[in-house]
Parts: structure tokens; sequence; C-alpha cells
């Protein structure tokens, strides 16, 4: 196991998994802690990590201040500790290269993590499927995978990275500066016309603003697939 | 309060009672004859148990709990299941 911190708030952790019967891109595990007095907690937590590179699968855990297992994953696990994964989980928010596109990629937050197991997928498949990911955080400091994600860009191809940054923006940032809307998805979304599959994954609020626009102009809802987190699923 | 995840934070369980993929099992609502994947229903996960909702109408498809080394499942909402073989 090794643990690297991502940002001030979320730590990947990667796992060998021996026995790991493998997984697809946008896939999840359940985490189970049980504690001495066999009070259990288990949340759910996405996959950030490509299929290829099974038995390796890493996690990327956001903490959450009052959360029950978050707080341990990201403060208290050390390498030896034991934990119950159960896994993968779910088939429906699941992107695989001969899904083909164009695909649009939408995250708020720790919503990347999912998203960027399937930009790596199609790293790992040397898929040209045409996509592009629009990315929200709060700040330049709680950017997930910031170098990683310029690094796909300048070595990929076909692959646009849009960014908002909600709250706090660095001197000279060129970026969108505002909350995910309408107007943005407009802009950044691939036209109708082309089909584009749709993956939205964040916090619920930043899932329907995305998912009811897209609707709105005119995207086929059965092509737009969301995974919702938040306090409870703790994603 | 609740909070509104999709019917893919449910799979945990159900893939622990159903030899399917289940969010990708299609169940038709008993109120308003919807056909939906789970993983495009509405779930809300809490202490004790889950709930999962028609995306339409709100119905409540699938009531699941766990409680003392047994799984309760409530599935009055569901009209239909469609699995594919295999």
């Amino acid at each position: 196991m090794t643990i690297r911190p991502e940002t001030a708030r979320t730590k990947s952790i990667t796992f060998a998994l021996p026995n790991w019967i493998g997984h697809r891109a946008g896939q999840h595990v359940d985490v189970r802690l049980t504690a001495e007095d066999g009070y259990q907690a288990e949340r759910s937590y996405s996959i950030a990590s490509p299929p290829e590179e099974a038995p390796r699968v890493t996690l990327t855990v956001e903490r959450i201040d009052d959360g029950e297992v978050s707080p341990y994953l990201t403060e208290e696990l050390r390498v030896g500790d034991k934990l119950e994964l159960r896994g993968p989980i779910g088939g429906y928010f699941v992107w695989e290269a001969q899904l083909g596109g164009p695909l649009l990629l939408v995250a708020g937050g720790s919503g990347i993590v999912p998203l960027m197991a399937m930009l790596l997928h199609r790293v790992a498949t040397s898929s040209t499927v045409p996509t592009r990911l629009l990315y929200s955080s709060r700040s330049l400091e709680d950017l997930i995978y910031r170098d990683e994600l310029d690094h796909l860009v300048k070595n990929t191809t076909m692959l646009e990275v849009v960014q908002t940054l909600t709250r706090v923006r660095p001197p000279g940032w060129t970026g969108y500066t505002r909350r995910i809307d309408t107007q943005m998805l407009r802009e950044v979304a691939w036209p109708v016309e082309q089909r584009p599959l749709t993956y939205i994954c964040g916090p619920t609020p930043f899932v329907e603003t995305a998912a009811a626009s897209l609707v709105a102009l005119g995207h086929e809802p059965a092509r737009i697939k969301t995974e919702r987190f938040g306090p409870t699923g703790e994603t | 309060m609740e909070n509104k995840l999709d019917g893919n934070a449910a799979a945990g369980i159900l893939q622990a009672i159903f030899p399917f993929e289940m969010t990708l099992v299609q169940a038709t609502c008993t109120g308003c004859g919807a056909t939906n994947p789970i993983g495009a229903t509405a779930a809300y996960m809490h202490g004790m148990g889950t709930v999962i909702r028609c995306p339409s109408c709100d119905m409540a498809l699938i009531r699941v709990a766990q409680v003392k080394g047994r799984y309760l499942l409530d599935m009055r909402g569901v009209r239909v299941l469609q699995m594919k073989e295999g």
C-alpha cells in the first residue's frame, strides 16, 4: 500500500490486491471499517486508477471532517493496516474505449476521481475518442491531479481540459471563474448533433445543475450518466 | 437531511443480494410505469438503510436494509425487473 497526498484534503491510496477480479473505469468500491467494539461504518469510494493498472487499485479520498471513514483513511491509515474492500461495484457509470464518444466529462471537486480512471483508460488503450473535461474546483490548491492533468493534456491527442475556479483565482487566471451553468456548458459541451456521451460526477447540486443544463441544451438524457456524492456517500 | 445519490451508490448492498449487475437492471415503477436502469434512479442512504426512488415520480421502488445479519428487502414499488441473461 502506498499513500500520496493530492491536495490538503485529499490523498490517493494505492492497494496491491492479489485477488482483484479487475474493474472498469468509473466503478467504485465499498470500504468497511470495523471498530474494536464491532461497530461498522461503510462508505463508497471511486477507483481513480485505470483497469490496466490492476491488480494495483488506487482510491482518492477527500477528508470529510465529521465523516466516519474518510478521516481515518486520510489521516490515520498506515502501511500494514488491514481494510475491508468490496468491489468493484457498479456497471452503469462506466466508460470503456469501445463505447466511443465524443466524450464529455464534467467534474465537481473530488468528482474528478472516477473520470480520471476514464481518462487514464483512454490513454492506456490508445483511444483517440475526442474528449473534453470540464472541471470545477474552489481554488488551484483544491485542484486534484493538477500536474497529472497538465501532463495528460500535453501528451495526449484530442483531449481538452477546461477549468473553472469558483472561489479563489491566481493572478492571470484565464479559465472560468464561476460555478458551472448552462452558458458554460453551451460553450464547452460538444454540439448536440454529435451525440456526445457525458459523465457527470460531483456533489448532488452540482450534478443536478450540470445534467439539467445539458438536457435543456438538447442533449439526450439517456447519454448523460451521473454519479452524485455527498456526506453519506463520501465518494 | 438525507442526501440524494444515484442508484449506483446502492449497488454495493444490492450486489450482496442479487447475482446480477444491478445498476444495469431495468426497473418498472408501480406508480408511474416508467422504466429506468437502477443506476439512473435516485438513492437515499442513511443509517437505517437505503431507499431507491423512481427518477420520474419519486415513488419508493426498493427499500433495503441490513439488520442483525439479515437483509430486508421491500420491493413493492417495482412492477417488473428486467435483467439480461448470462
